[in-house]
């Protein structure tokens, strides 16, 4: 008996022990893999045209400030024109995303009307089409309303997203209780209010995260605006960088400012994450409470 | 019935929401570009380009003329472009004028996405060279597009570093192999050159100083000759100094390569005659280094070239202004402050025919050669081009892939060449092009 016990004492820590490093060494070698090619960027932005390919890879160089005062000077300034358009287009773009699926993901969850299993099945449907294959359509389709080479042929495919209502939905249905809802509605609170002053605070952490996966998504969108835009005043970073990458065969790619460029386009990116993680972090905490 | 009845009144409920929209918005941003009218003020022409400075030499144009304004819109350049364009002109609405590679040109027409210019600018011909006003008129009637760039191709060798290796050099392909062995026996790290299997147009380049023809129109029908024995000729030549390993194989353009043309392990590059910014950027150590001399031929006292890369100012067939584009276009291509700005701004090399005169003093790169352009417009009129067919990214793609496979397999190149034909002609009748046997 006592001989079974002690082994088996002293194993199951170590089990855990063991259970513990696993999964630790496994997310350490995924942060890995997602880290390293972005401090591959940050340390090559510093480096000057002369020293980013004579160099070795992770040695810092010099031209940091030098580039970004190229990157600010080519074409007078386009660079910033850019990020402009960018934020209106991730911004504005995820806004009315978020708005739209909230609405409607919390109306898919808390009403019940015919057809509503229909919708949602098509909005799974629409979840699994990959957004790549409709950017051609929807050239086409923008050209003949006339809208095509606009700012609104960039910001409104991107309104409505499948996978934003589908998220609110689910959202929705576990963190607004009906009962709540019941209990506002024999106080005698209309749909409207029912939806501003009970729903809409508790769906907040879901509604963050539909916000942040679309402006990620837009941020880093490139078919979409690649087809739809001729005008080179319009275009997002991902299109503009492309084309100081594929800049024509007598002119070498300026990888100096292009790398510039996507550091500089990655900053706001990580900072909306960090300021935004606070209501992340609710929303975890949300959802472990509510079993 | 009922559906339609729908459709119509979810047209119109969107069509009233997006005028709506439209209007709120145009407040706070840009208002939405309106379409161009011919009707009162100047005549408004979208021009596609993604040469540098563009812009510039149009403000210039826009100041001499009030009427007819240009405005620039700088593009992602290479096959994409092209893509880009057909796509825009599928949904009618292109821009007014675009540029288009020689290569690519063919494939716009087939798409009759580019307008039949001969009426209008049939006096232009003068200014250009038979070999590149062939690949604007396709070796038929019409005209396509006025040239504005062209790339004769060139050796570019380290002077220096050749001679501390003792090597002449080349004249000929069969000295350039010798020289290439030399090299290597005097230093195992070092090589005389690459073979990039990345770099189609740098191969169709030199298959066209051998002497081949790819593509030909004969009638209603194309001629496709990827695999003819002149390309033969040079497929054969670089495998089998692949498979030597006398020469390496790493592609152009990637960081080593880079690496390796700044650190003196690689001697020479056949490019085009736009190889100085390439150079001068990606090599900067190698300064005052590098020179340029014609390629080495096929066999001695012949004096030929070819082209890689080079592009050319097409007006889109459904612009409603096509004598104002053509117009612009002529002048941009032509007129000779114009030609010198394509110089001094957009860095390339123009493809009128006395070009030379305007190119001034040697690019600051090869300070050592002070008649870099006299040598090099030498070179250009000696260099040969041929007609490119309508589907040139689909042939490309497809050496793409098969000299990839034959570079990492070291087979034969020739029987990666054939792959190629067959994909080419495959591709072609898929698409419905009449084929001559």
């Amino acid at each position: 008996m006592a001989a079974t016990t002690v082994p088996g004492r002293t194993a199951a820590p170590r089990a855990s022990r063991a259970g513990a490093v696993v999964p630790t060494a496994i997310l350490l070698l995924g942060a890995l893999y997602c880290l390293l090619p972005v401090s591959w960027v940050v340390v090559a932005a510093t480096k000057s045209k002369a020293e980013l390919f004579s160099t070795s890879t992770f040695v810092p160089g010099t031209g940091l400030l030098s580039n970004i005062a190229d990157l600010a000077a080519y074409r007078d300034g386009v660079f910033w024109l850019w990020l402009a358009n960018t934020v209106l287009y991730a911004g504005g773009g995820a806004l009315l995303s978020t708005a739209v699926s909230t609405v409607s993901g919390y109306a898919l969850a808390k009403y019940a009307f015919p057809g509503r299993n229909l919708i949602f099945t098509v909005l799974i449907g629409g979840v699994l089409v990959p957004a790549v294959v409709l950017a051609i359509p929807q050239y086409l389709l923008f050209s003949s309303f006339g809208l095509a080479d606009t700012y609104w042929s960039v910001l409104l495919p991107q309104i409505l997203s499948p996978y934003g209502v589908y998220l609110a939905r689910i959202y929705a249905a576990a963190a607004v209780p009906d009962a709540l809802l019941e209990a506002a509605r024999i106080d005698g609170a209309g749909h409207w209010l029912l939806m501003r002053k009970v729903a809409l605070p508790l769906m907040l952490p879901g509604m963050v995260t539909i916000f942040l996966f679309q402006f990620t998504a837009i941020w880093n969108n490139f078919l979409l605006p690649f087809i739809m835009l001729g005008d080179d005043a319009k275009f997002p970073l991902t299109v503009g960088l492309y084309t100081l990458l594929a800049a024509g065969a007598n002119q070498p790619a300026l990888y100096n400012l292009i790398i510039t460029g996507t550091l500089i386009s990655l900053v706001p990116l990580v900072a909306l994450f960090l300021t935004m993680q606070r209501h992340w972090r609710t929303d975890l905490a949300g959802g472990a409470l509510k079993s | 019935m009922r559906m339609n009845r729908l459709a119509a009144t979810m047209a119109a409920v969107l069509a009233t929401a997006l005028a709506a929209g439209c209007s709120g918005g145009g407040s706070s941003a840009e208002p939405a570009p309106q379409t161009t009218t011919a009707a009162a003020g100047p005549v408004k022409l979208v021009y596609w380009t993604w040469a540098p400075n563009m812009d510039k030499i149009a403000a210039a144009w826009n100041a001499k003329n009030p009427d007819i304004q240009v405005t620039v819109s700088k593009q992602a350049g290479g096959d994409d472009a092209a893509a880009k364009f057909l796509t825009a002109a599928k949904a009618g609405n292109p821009p007014d004028l675009v540029q288009a590679e020689y290569q690519m040109l063919p494939s716009f027409v087939a798409a009759d996405a580019v307008a039949d210019l001969s009426a209008e600018i049939a006096s232009a011909k003068a200014e250009f060279s038979e070999g590149i006003w062939r690949m604007v008129t396709l070796g038929t009637e019409g005209v396509y597009a006025l040239p504005q760039d062209s790339g004769p191709m060139m050796l570019y060798y380290r002077q220096d570093l050749l001679k501390k290796y003792g090597v002449e050099v080349p004249k000929t392909w069969e000295q350039y192999a010798q020289a290439a062995r030399t090299v290597r026996e005097k230093d195992p790290k070092v090589f005389l050159g690459t073979f990039s299997s990345k770099d189609p147009g740098a191969f169709a380049g030199l298959a066209q100083q051998a002497g081949a023809q790819w593509w030909s129109i004969a009638g209603e029908s194309w001629k496709v000759a990827v695999d003819d024995p002149a390309t033969r000729k040079v497929a054969d030549y670089w495998g089998g100094l692949v498979k030597e390993g006398v020469i390496d194989d790493q592609p152009y353009f990637t960081p080593e390569w880079n690496k390796a043309l700044n650190d003196g392990t690689l001697l020479s590059w056949p490019s085009a005659v736009w190889g100085p910014g390439v150079l001068s950027t990606n090599a900067p150590k190698g300064k005052g280094k590098w020179a340029i001399a014609p390629l080495p031929q096929w066999s001695e006292g012949e004096n030929f070239s070819g082209f890689w890369g080079g592009s050319s100012t097409a007006v889109a067939e459904k612009s409603p202004n096509r004598a104002a584009a053509v117009k612009f276009a002529t002048w941009l291509n032509t007129d000779p402050e114009a030609v010198g700005m394509l110089v001094s701004e957009a860095a390339i090399y123009p493809a009128v025919s006395d070009a030379g005169s305007r190119l001034g003093s040697a690019p600051e790169y090869f300070s050592n050669q002070e008649d870099f352009w006299q040598q090099a417009t030498t070179i250009a009129a000696t260099a040969r081009g041929f007609t490119f067919g309508p589907n040139v990214n689909v042939a490309y793609s497809a050496w793409k892939d098969a000299f990839d496979k034959a570079v990492r397999d070291k087979s034969s190149f020739s029987s990666a060449l054939a792959t190629v034909q067959e994909s080419t002609v495959a591709d072609m009748r898929k698409s419905g092009f009449q084929l001559a046997r």
